[in-house]
């Protein structure tokens, strides 16, 4: 079976701004692809284009087998979108919204306010079915946007950063609809800057930074891309980090250590040689460094894409803390 | 598509069809027309400021105007026409003038939400939106139109010319209103915000509504004014309107309406559509 979704060598400007500049990437039926990527990357001028809102400035893309500019509707048909702002009708009622929608789909008036029921059910909407969407908490308007782009049961579901601004049971909530979603057989296209949420649902991941593609890959194949573990040492307060972190660099064996004045750990590259992790240890109990905790660690999402979107690695001894306080 | 339904059923009793079927052709204009207009218009009861425009503000004026400034301006009228059968033609199509400035700022309202994006997401007729709006409207202007005549009756207005030269006249000013709405469409799709687009719509329909008969005569204004606020298509309507209360109408009135009327709506009804289907 061909790919539901294909894009090939996909462009967008706005003037002189190559919003997406050559993003290719295909996507298999029933499968979760996240589409990652800091602020401005192209993220959702690609799936606006992909779900008929934009048309490219070159290159292709189909959807279910349609091209996204010639055979729009046809797209359309096949599509959901709930895009990074809710696309709902704030004057009119939860209901109201699922119901037109329904009804501009074709359904019957008897159908459609089955379907709107059924939907609220759902999505714990039911208490609030009638009253306007402007009345609704930030979560309650995600998910009636996510119940109205549900109503035709598409084929394939664009969902332009789902949870941002959520709180984190809003988003555990929106997560366990997704793979309910993707369990019924919908394919997913799912943005967001959350590493964690792309190592979540992805299948698989695609990178994007400046609208082109970077990486791709599963996470698992992104982060051993990345290399090997790191050992991590969370010590007590600022001044035990600055000593921890000085007698690891001098360390002659040892690859440069990162520290993170957030966490007050200090992380040292050690692949697969755990013998380097027991000197390292060592050297810093002969310091006289007061150990809170140490263990090794994977390298996360967060590493990967932090390497990727931003010029090569983190200087020695660098802060990263700035890079990981706002999550 | 209705096999499918394996979800736990929210209500009981049979589950209905659900399955899509969408009309062809042209019959999807129409469908999906109605279906935005009553997007529109279920939300006029809960919308204060519309109602506000649509229910109030009328009555006020035509009481004001009436028992205000009546004394003073009845003495310019030839004798015998009392202010009322005057006013009440010429305030109405100024109301509905105004009342096509709503046009605007519901559309730039939508283009700043996302609402627009989910029409477009849909499998259905391109320019549903746009004619969603200009219906809903226009059926808003008729009602003005019915309580403004029903309060002009109340202060003195009189169907001098008979119950179908009455229809006549809503006819004729609600159509007007449908072809100033697409001008006024067209603003809205250009500035894209509701604040904005109540300004640009009202900066030029302030003084085409008041440079004209609406109140007072246009041999009581200083002679460079005349010509413009005489030609003015305000003037025309509000002229004919006032024929049609009293009975008199003659086709060198009736043309000129007519050909702003069909001249407003041929060149902007499609550069609204057009642009639409850009934004
Ligand atoms: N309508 C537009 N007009 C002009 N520039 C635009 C428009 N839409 C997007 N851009 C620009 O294109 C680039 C990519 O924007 P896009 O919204 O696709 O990024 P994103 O990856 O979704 O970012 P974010 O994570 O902030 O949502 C940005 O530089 C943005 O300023
Ligand atoms: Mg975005």
């Amino acid at each position: 079976m061909p790919p539901i979704i294909e894009v090939e060598d996909l462009h967008k400007h706005f003037g002189d701004n190559h919003a997406v500049d050559g993003v290719s990437f295909t996507v298999e039926q029933g499968s979760v692809l996240g589409l990652l990527g800091p602020n401005g990357a192209g993220k959702t001028t690609t799936v606006r284009m992909l779900a008929t809102l934009l048309s490219p400035d070159g290159g292709t893309a189909r959807v279910a087998g349609h091209d996204v500019v010639r055979e729009s509707n046809a797209v359309r048909s096949t599509i959901g979108l709930t895009g990074q702002y809710a696309a709902v009708d704030e004057k009119l009622t939860g209901k109201e919204n699922l119901w037109m929608v329904a009804r501009l789909l074709g359904m019957t008036k008897d159908g459609a306010s089955y379907r709107a029921e059924e939907l609220l059910e759902r999505f714990e909407l039911s208490d609030a079915a009638d009253r306007p969407v402007s009345t609704y908490s930030g979560g309650m308007r995600r998910r009636a946007d996510l119940a109205v782009s549900l109503v035709g049961r598409p084929k394939v579901l664009f969902l332009d950063e789902p949870t941002t601004g959520l709180d984190p049971s809003s988003r555990l909530s929106l997560w366990e609809i997704t793979r309910e979603l993707v369990g019924e057989g919908t394919t997913v296209l799912l943005t967001t800057q959350y590493l964690e949420e792309a190592d979540e649902l992805a299948d698989r991941i695609v990178v994007i930074d400046h609208g082109a593609v970077i990486a791709e890959g599963t996470s698992e194949e992104l982060k051993n891309d990345m290399g090997g573990r790191s050992l991590v040492v969370e010590v007590h307060d600022l001044d035990q980090l600055e000593l921890a972190t000085e007698l690891l660099t001098r360390c002659e064996d040892c690859a440069v250590p990162t520290m993170d004045r957030q966490r007050h750990t200090v992380s040292l590259p050690v692949e697969d040689d755990t013998g380097i992790a027991a000197r390292a240890i060592s050297i810093l109990a002969e310091g006289e460094v007061d150990i809170a905790d140490f263990h090794l660690e994977r390298p996360s999402l967060d590493d990967v894409f932090l390497s990727l979107t931003s010029s090569g690695t983190l200087p020695a001894g660098s802060d990263t803390s700035t890079a990981t306080e706002d999550r | 598509m209705s096999t499918e339904t394996t979800t736990a059923a929210p209500t009981t009793g049979p589950i209905p069809d659900l399955r899509m079927k969408r009309p062809g052709g042209l019959a999807a204009l129409f469908y999906d027309g109605a279906i935005t207009s009553w997007r529109n218009l279920v939300v006029l009861p809960r919308t204060p400021e519309l109602l506000f425009f649509t229910l109030v503000q009328p009555v006020m004026f035509v009481v004001l105007f009436n028992y205000v400034f009546g004394g003073a301006i009845e003495g310019s009228l030839p004798p015998g026409v009392p202010y009322a059968q005057f006013l009440i033609p010429g305030i109405l199509v100024q109301t509905i003038v105004f009342g096509s400035a709503a046009t605007s700022v519901g559309l730039a309202e939508d283009l700043s939400k996302g609402i627009v994006d989910r029409f477009r997401s849909l499998p259905i007729t391109r320019s549903a939106v746009l004619v969603g709006r200009i219906v809903a409207d226009t059926v808003r202007l008729t009602l003005v139109a019915l309580v403004m005549l029903v309060v002009g009756v109340l202060v003195g207005f009189r169907f001098e010319g008979g119950l179908l030269a009455g229809v006549m006249m809503v006819v004729t000013a609600v159509s007007f209103g449908w072809a100033m709405s697409w001008i006024l469409a067209n603003i809205g799709l250009r500035v894209k915000d509701p604040e904005t687009a109540q300004t640009a719509g009202f900066v030029w329909l302030f003084p085409l509504s008041f440079v004209s008969s609406v109140f007072t005569p246009v041999a009581t204004m200083p002679g460079w004014l005349q010509p413009i606020a005489r030609n003015n298509p305000v003037t025309l309507v509000a002229n004919l309107l006032r024929g049609l209360a009293v009975g008199h109408v003659q086709a060198a009135m009736v043309w000129p309406v007519l050909a702003w009327i069909v001249g407003i709506t041929v060149v902007f009804a499609p550069m609204a559509v057009r642009r639409y289907r850009t934004v």
